[in-house]
């Protein structure tokens, strides 16, 4: 599965970049983890809050980092 | 299920305790300073210790219970919403709503080029565009708990409406202008490959926890500012002699509007820290148009908020937005400079 954390750097985006890869870690999924800070790469997903994450494409979550367990939640409901 | 009860009732249970405390809390700290330091009346030391003492579980109660609501409303507003309630609107009614709407969105400045370019890529004129994003950082919920903790709700009021009235008329002149040409090229040539799906609706006991959240996010943030800034405040309040600075910046000086707006650009405080330290300067005979126009300059044009709009705007029209803003909170400050003195 490919994960994508879309957000220009503010500290939200870093948060939630690195609870995704504790998650995807925790987890043991076999996932990638790509931060994209390329601001028109990330208007094509349509979001208008960052950060946000992708899995697999599709936007799962945008504008809040969750906590870790929901987090979890959404990673495995996006098997 | 119980836990779904359990956080209701746990906010019905703590709102008429929160109005106890507030209720009495003057008779509290009056107690504390009195009582159990022990101090005299009447100097400056125990009158500066008074006010902090006052003051601060007072600001940070109503900010405790304002966030809390206001983060309950958000959880009914999204920018995805707000974007489809703003498109197709025709001018002025556009920026009426659009200034509006900045209030409740949930809005972090960090979001700022998303918001605009989603905004833009719908067909919303620039000018509504910029009425959300010049209402939605100058009134927020901490700004509103500060005016009404330390000046009364008559001039928290009279923030809000104002500032709506900047947003709304700038909004509106900025379009006028037809500046879209100053957009950054690439903005127009972005396209979404894909449209958001709708959110699910929430529960009231997530709506409950989302307002508990950002009651923590946000009070973890700027306790310490609002701590330093009353801090400031008291000291001034105990030791600086009343009427102090109205010679440079409080009498009919017709520079005094523009000075402050001058001196706040450059200043980036979020609202925590610079509402006491402005109510310090009304106290010593600032005048409130002056007060006013310092405080929304501060806020509401900031430095941090221009570097990241340079990405989509050329710098002409980011001079001509600083501009027509500057200009709307000096026509602001002066009017109510001089209704203050009629």
């Amino acid at each position: 599965m490919e994960i994508k954390v879309l957000g220009s750097g503010c500290a939200r985006c870093k948060a939630l970049e690195k609870l995704t890869s504790k998650a995807v870690e925790e987890l043991n999924l076999d996932a990638t983890v790509e931060k994209v800070e390329d601001i028109q790469k990330i208007m094509e997903y349509a979001v208008m809050r960052t950060p946000a994450l992708v899995i697999d494409e599709k936007v799962v979550l945008s504008g809040q980092v969750p906590k870790i367990n929901d987090l979890k939640e959404l990673l495995t409901n996006n098997l | 299920m119980s836990r779904i009860k359990n956080k209701i009732v746990l906010v019905l249970i703590l709102i008429p305790v929160w109005i106890l405390v507030y209720k009495y809390l003057q008779e509290i700290s009056e107690f504390i300073v009195f009582r159990i330091f022990q101090l005299t009346p009447e100097k400056h030391l125990t009158e500066t210790l008074r006010f902090f003492i006052f003051e601060v579980p007072k600001v940070l109660m109503l900010l405790v219970l304002i966030i809390f609501v206001v983060g309950i409303i958000r959880t009914y507003f999204s920018p995805e919403k707000t974007r489809k309630a703003l498109e197709g609107k025709p001018l002025f009614v556009g920026n009426v709503v659009a200034s509006l709407l900045g209030i409740v969105t949930p809005f972090c400045s960090c979001s700022a080029i998303p918001l605009f370019l989603g905004f833009v890529e719908a067909g919303i004129p620039l000018g509504v565009t910029f009425s959300f994003l010049i209402a939605a950082p100058m009134i927020n919920e901490v700004a509103l708990v500060l005016l009404i903790g330390l000046f009364g709700w008559k001039v928290a009021l009279i923030y809000v409406l104002t500032g709506l009235s900047i947003a709304i008329m700038a909004g509106f002149i900025l379009e006028k202008l037809k500046l879209t040409r100053y957009v950054a090229d690439w903005v127009y040539k972005t396209h979404a490959k894909q449209s958001l799906e709708e959110e699910q609706a929430k529960t009231l006991n997530q709506r409950i926890s989302a307002g508990g959240e950002v009651v923590k996010e946000i009070v973890g943030k700027i306790w310490i500012y609002i701590l330093i800034g009353i801090a400031v405040g008291a000291g001034a309040h105990g030791f600086v002699p009343d009427e102090y600075l109205a010679g440079a910046l409080g009498s009919q000086n017709w520079y005094s509007v523009p000075l402050a707006i001058l001196v706040g650009i450059p200043l980036y405080s979020n609202a925590a820290g610079i509402i006491p330290i402005v109510s310090v300067l009304i106290e010593k005979g600032v005048t409130l148009g002056t007060a006013l126009a310092f405080m929304m300059s501060v806020i509401g044009l900031s430095l941090p908020e221009i570097i990241i709009l340079k990405k989509v705007l050329k710098w002409q029209l980011i001079g001509v937005f600083i501009g027509v803003v500057a200009i709307g909170i000096i026509i602001v400050g002066l009017i109510f400079n001089y209704i203050v003195f009629i």
